[in-house]
């Protein structure tokens, strides 16, 4: 497809089914026990032009809404979630320099060139002292005026990037100058060509072992343009905290498809193996896909909102910059994250001893390996300990 | 009066990085190093100090972003 060409949703979501079912499921496992980049996935979704989806046509993309975007998550998710990760982590980084950046010359040829290109970004908030604290840095940018241009370097001890070491370019948080105070953070987009990153670890985690997610030194340098002016503050409450809740929220439900699609799957032979008599698991079927209903219906209403408040003129300065929408979107995140292993464990019992065998076409091992992270990617305590605090002021009026 | 008062509340509760006496009315306490953790114990001494309750209309960054801010709001809920 030309990339002047704007796809419809339709086109986009079934393409990146296709991709689900026919490429990433087939290498999941393979991702899974190596604990390697899916590759073969994140090729097909580049050469589908899928990673510049949301970028608006007038920049060459398919100007796909985030509705798309969180459905092609929870497509990828149900085959391999690794893929879905990756994706997601992607998009959370495209949405948030199309949203904050994209009235800047350089940034406009940037998320052209991306279109071209398909550059796949990574995020790299973490770092040593700070860890999993998105909103603080202890590495600041510094600015040098060389000739007729400002340049900046940085250098940033990730304690984890994700697909680091197969990221074309970086999106990083740093303390806005070396003066600025640990929450006064830029977000600065780093070239291939301008970082290097030296790994200082390794990836071998109990699930989402194929998002690839050592810690790594990062090293960087750049011209001014690249610091974007928005303070990530704004950028953080308005878009990438309610994006990134939403299309892992995405991911999870394709997980939990995936685990109840085994237990359908399972309950049906069941069934067959015994025609007039309805299997006893059919009654915990029941239940689960009751469950796996409140959890989709929670997200979608997130979305729905969401969108609508972004769509909105004044979402800078308004409802998603509340302390109230805030707690809303954080619960989102908790809720979905501890109902995900509770939805394949049952799964699990439903399937009993095939569910539990790792050779098993029924298998809900790498789902529940998977599932665990949940809660602990932006950890479940430190977001319900935010909230906690919110709640001492917030009076639902 | 007013603002003095807000000062007070923010040098005992805001936690910045700079002194407070530096900052003009109108400075960036976000910059200025205040949390959003801090910003809430804030909120709530204010209410205290000011005998108000804040809506959650009004409890956003921005009217806690400044002391000018914050004695905007409480003149709204004092008027």
């Amino acid at each position: 497809m030309p990339a002047s060409t704007s796809a419809s949703a339709s086109t986009l979501i079934a393409q990146a089914k296709s991709i689900a079912k026919e490429i990433a499921a087939t290498h999941a496992d393979a991702v899974d026990k190596d604990s390697r980049f899916p590759q073969e996935a994140i090729t097909a979704l580049k050469d589908a032009q899928l990673l510049s989806a949301y970028i608006p046509a007038s920049l060459g993309g398919a100007g796909a809404s985030l509705s798309t975007l969180v459905e092609i998550c929870e497509a990828l998710g149900q085959h391999c979630s690794a893929t879905a990760m990756v994706f997601a982590m992607h998009q959370i980084q495209v949405i948030t320099l199309v949203r904050h950046a994209s009235d800047h010359p350089w940034y406009q040829q940037y998320l052209r060139d991306l279109v071209t290109h398909q550059y796949l970004i990574a995020s790299v908030t973490s770092e040593v002292g700070v860890g999993g604290e998105m909103r603080r840095s202890s590495c600041h940018v510094q600015q040098d005026d060389k000739q007729n241009s400002t340049q900046f370097k940085l250098v940033k001890n990730a304690t984890t990037i994700s697909y680091g070491a197969q990221a074309d370019d970086l999106l990083v948080t740093a303390r806005r100058s070396e003066d600025a105070a640990n929450n006064d953070q830029s977000l600065i987009l780093v070239r291939k060509a301008d970082y290097s990153l030296e790994q200082k670890g390794e990836w071998d985690t109990m699930g989402m072992r194929g998002t690839c997610s050592p810690p790594f030194l990062l090293s960087a340098s750049g011209v001014a343009e690249q610091i974007i002016a928005t303070p990530f503050a704004d950028m953080s409450s308005v878009t990438v905290v309610p994006v990134s809740h939403l299309l892992w929220s995405g991911i999870w439900q394709g997980i939990a498809a995936a685990a109840v699609n085994k237990a359908r799957a399972f309950v049906r032979a069941q069934a067959r193996a015994n025609p007039g008599t309805t299997p006893p698991t059919a009654l915990r079927l029941a239940e689960l896909v009751c469950t796996l209903q409140t959890m989709r219906t929670s997200v979608q209403a997130c979305l729905i909102e969401y969108e609508q408040l972004a769509a909105a003129p004044d979402a800078a300065q308004g409802i998603l910059s509340s302390m109230p929408y805030a707690l809303k979107i954080n619960n989102l995140k908790v809720e979905t994250s501890q109902i995900l292993p509770q939805i394949v464990g049952k799964a699990l019992l439903i399937c009993g001893i095939l569910g539990y065998k790792n050779d098993s076409k029924f298998s809900m091992s790498r789902h529940l390996r998977d599932a665990h992270s949940a809660a602990l990617m932006v950890g479940n305590d430190r977001i319900l300990a935010t909230n906690a605090n919110l709640l001492l002021i917030l009076k639902d009026d | 009066m007013s603002i003095e008062k807000i000062r007070q509340v923010l040098k005992d509760h805001a936690r910045l990085a700079v002194d407070i006496a530096t900052l003009a009315d109108d400075a960036d306490l976000y910059e200025a190093g205040m949390t959003s953790h801090a910003s809430v114990n804030v909120m709530l001494a204010l209410e205290d100090a000011f005998d108000l309750e804040f809506p959650d209309r009004m409890l956003k960054r921005s009217v806690f972003e400044s002391m000018a801010a914050m004695d905007a709001a409480i003149q709204e809920l004092t008027a």
